[in-house]
């Protein structure tokens, strides 16, 4: 889990937890080129999976929304089919009935009784049946009123029906008080006059054909005139012969879908078509939103695969970015690390060459001391008045063992210094830990430290980098000064290992190392010093100077009780150096 | 047993061959490779003392035209500061190849060393 984290929360992009140290300092800024990374790659991704599922958004609606039209459309021009057979059959009748019967039959009313019967049993609902003549009279009538003898010469169907041979009425409650309509036809006789069949008929079928179509999503027949009055009920509108809502649409031969936004209701998908010879207007209206709830469920789905799109991609751009940036940043520290090291060593060999120069300028002087003060006690020797004076003789003796241990410091920077270029070559172990012990030797006596050094004897001289070996001792002894106490005790051991490498201990009892701080003593730029001039450099380049030689280098530390660095090196450095070349490095 | 002293310190190198010289070794001394050439010619040595570092014309330099004109001469290399060429060089082509400064009982012991090996 710490490590997910971690490739998402990667050290560059807070500028580096480690970043405490005088020499840190950034190439890039990490965070903006990480932000324009991610930034980059998610909009071309993004983009096109948010155009490709609005398009998607967009087609799909469109289907959905023509599909519902055509089947409205289908539904409207079935429906309107049947209800042009309805009214066909009956006209058909009729028509039969004229052509059946003479004109004589028609108007007696006993047969006319029967043909009532017949058609009341062929189709129900049929209330009455009369026999109209030319002048507009009722010669034969049968119903439950009394209508014989009633003149419709001056009415408006009575004109329709002598033109056009046919008429079908607007559904209304008449004397009865029931909503029916009146279908007539007339029939031309022989002699050029004519006659005309009358029939009423209660709307209960055409209702029951209309609220038996299986709609759906609210769905609603009816049927409107042209004045916009409903004549047949409507599920969820109002009751008939009244005016509907809905402005009466154009007429139109073919079937027509349109939607209609409702101000109070919503939209509402609207099919309708004009029933030939007839007032009538089929009108079947779907609410849309309850059309659209199919749709509604695959909108969710488009919305919800976008999102998990967007964050598979933006997870997948997020990680490679940080992946990659880092990397960039990894590689950049270690350049800065290489730098450092080579700065590092750079000013090691100057101090190196400092030191030596500075040895041989004081080197001369000294042997002129020397010679001189040895001439002196010469002199002194060959005459018999001062050879005996033990004083005289002490104190050319006190120049000489003073001129003697100046000698022996230059010789030691001298050797220290002269090696510090120079790679693999036969080393002798111990006396490159009393060589750099040398140069501690001073503030281990005043802080009272106790260096014991205990190198086997069976360690031969191996081939090592000798200046590495220095600057790695050193590092470590430096390292081991500043975690002891005063009156501390250091111990340094080697030893021969079986599988032909040196094993070497230098162990302190110290402050120790806190276990939050172990994993990272080894980086750059880590530092518990950084306020007292450290730069967290010494134990990194330390660790790659061991590399560098063929080395392994651990560490175990408890808090208070001390430190342990434990470094293994090959004998022959120079095959394992080789073979290290082989391998890319770290 | 007569040495030849080569060094640029006269200081040094002058009390450095009286002192010799009281020991009972008999000890020239010159200043420059220059004056050392000069000397080769007409007085004969058995062994150089050499200071590597000198201006102009060094130790090492001077040793191989002493060698010329003296076969089979002893050297004995005296420097007050060597780089490790110069060391590693110097101490396989001279007798000896000492640090300044010298204790001069190991320098008359080197002396009588290198002329030993004759």
């Amino acid at each position: 889990m710490n490590k997910l984290l971690k490739i998402f929360n990667p050290n560059f992009l807070w500028g580096g937890k480690q970043g405490k140290g005088p020499l840190y300092r950034h190439m890039f800024n990490y965070s903006r080129l990480w932000r324009s990374a991610v930034m980059l790659t998610a909009l071309s991704a993004i983009l096109p999976l948010l155009a490709i599922s609005w398009f998607d958004y967009n087609v799909t609606l469109k289907a959905v929304e023509s599909e519902t039209l055509s089947r409205t459309s289908r539904t409207v021009s079935n429906t309107k089919r049947t209800i042009s057979a309805f009214m066909a059959e009956r006209q058909s009748a009729l028509d039969f009935i004229v052509h059946d019967n003479i004109y004589a039959e028609l108007i007696d009313p006993v047969r006319l009784a029967v043909i009532l019967e017949n058609l009341r049993k062929a189709f129900g609902g049929i209330s009455d049946i009369g026999v109209i003549d030319a002048g507009g009279q009722q010669i034969a009538y049968i119903g439950p009123y009394p209508l014989e003898g009633k003149n419709y010469r001056d009415q408006d169907w009575f004109r329709e029906v002598v033109e056009r041979g046919i008429y079908v009425s607007e559904v209304f409650l008449g004397f009865r008080n029931e909503p029916h309509l009146v279908i007539a036809i007339s029939y031309e006789l022989p002699d050029g006059s004519f006659y005309i069949l009358r029939t009423s008929i209660d709307t209960d079928r055409l209702n029951e054909q209309l609220l038996s179509l299986e709609l759906g999503a609210q769905g609603n027949a009816f049927i409107i005139n042209k004045k916009g009055v409903l004549q047949t009920p409507a599920r969820y509108h109002e009751k008939v012969f009244e005016k509907i809502a809905i402005p009466v649409p154009e007429y139109s031969p073919k079937t027509e879908v349109f939607q209609y936004d409702d101000p109070y209701e919503g939209t509402f998908i609207l099919g309708y078509a004009y029933i030939p010879d007839t007032p009538f207007i089929l009108m079947i209206v779907k609410n849309k939103n309850e059309i659209m709830k199919s749709w509604h469920k695959t909108r969710i789905e488009i919305l919800i695969f976008l999102s998990i799109g967007i964050f598979i991609v933006m997870f997948g751009v997020i990680g490679f970015a940080t992946f990659f940036v880092n990397n960039i940043y990894i590689a950049d520290q270690r350049r800065i690390k290489t730098l450092h090291q080579v700065e590092y060593s750079n000013k090691l060999a100057s101090i190196g060459r400092l030191a030596a120069g500075v040895a041989h300028e004081i080197n001369n002087p000294l042997a002129i001391i020397n010679e001189k003060s040895g001439l002196i006690k010469d002199i002194f020797q060959l005459r018999e008045a001062y050879s005996k004076d033990e004083k005289l003789i002490g104190l050319v003796d006190a120049i000489h063992a003073s001129v003697a241990r100046c000698g022996a410091i230059t010789k030691q920077l001298l050797s220290f210094a002269r090696h510090m270029d120079f790679s693999f070559q036969p080393v002798d172990l111990e006396k490159i830990l009393r060589e750099v012990i040398g140069f501690l030797g001073r503030e281990a006596e005043y802080r009272n430290i106790k260096i014991s050094v205990n190198v086997s004897d069976d360690i031969p001289q191996f081939e090592s980098d000798r200046g590495k070996l220095q600057q790695v001792f050193l590092n470590l002894l430096n390292n081991a000064f500043a975690a002891l106490a005063d009156g501390g005790n250091l111990d340094i051991s080697a030893i021969l290992m079986k599988n032909e490498r040196i094993r070497i201990t230098i162990e302190d009892n110290g402050c120790g190392i806190p276990e939050k701080d172990m994993k990272k003593i080894f980086e750059p730029f880590f530092s518990t010093r950084t306020k007292v001039g450290g730069t967290g450099l010494g134990l990194s380049i330390t660790y790659s100077l061991i590399q560098e030689i063929g080395g392994t280098v651990d560490v175990s530390s408890t808090v208070d009780v001390g430190t342990r660095f434990i470094i293994t090196l090959p004998l022959n450095a120079k095959n394992i150096k080789e073979k290290d070349n082989a391998i890319t490095p770290r | 047993m007569r040495l030849l002293l080569v060094d640029d310190e006269k200081e040094f190198v002058a009390t450095l061959a009286e002192r010799l010289s009281l020991r009972g070794i008999e000890a020239d001394w010159v200043t420059s490779a220059k004056d050392a050439e000069k000397i080769i010619k007409t007085e004969h040595y058995d062994l150089v003392l050499l200071d590597v570092k000198m201006p102009q014309v060094g130790g090492r330099e001077l040793k191989k035209i002493i060698e010329k004109k003296i076969p089979g001469i002893k050297t004995i290399y005296l420097t007050g500061h060597g780089s490790e060429e110069d060391y590693q060089a110097g101490s396989a082509e001279a007798e000896y190849y000492l640090m300044k400064p010298i204790n001069i009982n190991d320098l008359i012991e080197k002396i009588n060393d290198a002329l030993g090996k004759k």
